[in-house]
């Protein structure tokens, strides 16, 4: 059984505003740097271009859809793993590949 | 404030982070097996593995006050070699009666392979066979909400499975109401760079009311620290968290999932 106890309410805005106005404008500064040196049509890039969409949405799951808009969407297991890190965003070419 | 850190890879780390542990308010430290950043190429490296963090991981400790327990597996980012794989489940059953061994892990899928799954799935019967908790690692990045569906999957197609007994770690956002909602415990694990925030980390609490959910920092030989348990515990302190609620969530769950097994005792 669940004996749950909220915490006591206090003010989140005070807590990590600034936090989180250091690490937007770090995002605005990397896609403008990427830019400036002709990076910006890396798919990494592009993936991340398109989750920002997700942040000025209204339902407070932004975070949940950034991820998954970020995510290999497939199902199915792949033949063989060739690599054994991650990159991040998944790249639609590959999957099409992949097939 | 007492914590237990329920997912170390402690070979990585130096005696110093012991010590700071310990100082912390740590008393007990988890280490499942895992990938040593490079692969091993016989059975014969993870032998000698298997019984560092059996045998001497839990002296080390020891010298801090700190219990030691651990899980055994071959990681699934060695998996994709069949062979070598089935011969270091082999040597598994040898170590299971060890004093300090929980159970089976950290298993799971890395690149969401046809082998890894082969290999979860004879992990998943190994644990089943043995009566074993289990310990499953979810993939990384882009690979975590596909891998994470594929270990359920796995995981609720064998009848001996009882999810109460198998915690899923690794999850975020995108992928905790899955595990939950299924029955399976969550783990969440804190790091610099990737997986979870501590803020984030209590925000999945908050929404979850912190049920069948533990925190760990995985501090492994990457980019990592060892003190992000209590770094998060002094985050929920200042979001208004009492002691005692901080309490069951680093201390009181660990003991709940892991005290499934006899050998767990403080």
């Amino acid at each position: 059984m669940n004996d749950w106890q909220p915490p006591q309410q206090v003010n989140l805005v005070d807590l990590s505003f600034m936090d989180t106005r250091f690490k937007l404008i770090e995002v605005a500064a990397f896609l403008d740097r990427v830019q400036h040196a002709g990076q910006d049509t890396d798919y990494r890039v592009t993936a991340l271009k398109s989750a920002l969409q997700f942040l000025s949405q209204s339902e407070p799951d932004r975070a949940k859809q950034v991820l998954l808009s970020l995510s290999d969407p497939s199902e199915e297991p792949i033949a063989k793993a060739t690599i054994q890190g991650a990159a991040g965003a998944y790249q639609i070419e590959r999957m099409k590949v992949e097939g | 404030m007492k914590y237990i850190e329920p997912h170390g890879h402690m070979v990585s780390r130096t005696t110093d982070d012991y010590e700071r542990m310990a100082l912390a308010g740590c008393v007990a430290i988890c280490e499942p097996a895992f990938w040593a950043g490079f692969d091993r190429n016989s059975a014969q490296g993870f032998y000698d593995y298997f019984r560092q963090i059996t045998e001497y991981e839990p002296k080390r400790a020891a010298r801090f006050g700190l219990k030691h327990f651990s899980w055994l597996c071959i990681n699934p980012k060695e998996a994709e070699d069949v062979q070598l794989a089935d011969d270091v489940i082999a040597l598994i059953p040898e170590f299971l009666n060890k004093p300090n061994v929980l159970g089976i892990g950290e298993i799971g899928l890395n690149k969401n392979s046809r082998n890894e799954l082969l290999i979860l799935e004879k992990h998943i019967q190994l644990a089943a066979d043995h009566d074993q908790l289990v310990l499953v690692h979810t993939p990384h990045l882009e690979d975590k909400r596909k891998g994470t569906r594929l270990i359920l999957d796995a995981l609720k197609n064998h009848a001996k499975i009882n999810p109460e007994r198998v915690i899923i770690d690794h999850v975020e956002e995108h992928t905790i109401d899955l595990v939950l909602d299924q029955g399976f415990w969550a783990g969440m694990t804190l790091y610099p760079e990737s997986k979870c925030s501590p803020h984030r980390a209590i925000d999945m609490l908050e929404q979850r009311q912190a049920e069948h959910i533990w925190m760990n920092s995985a501090c492994d030989w990457g980019v990592s620290d060892p003190l992000a348990v209590p770094k998060t515990m002094l985050e929920m302190r200042k979001r208004g968290w009492s002691q005692e609620s901080i309490q069951r969530v680093v201390f009181e769950n660990p003991i709940a999932f892991m005290g499934q097994c006899e050998k767990f005792v403080l």
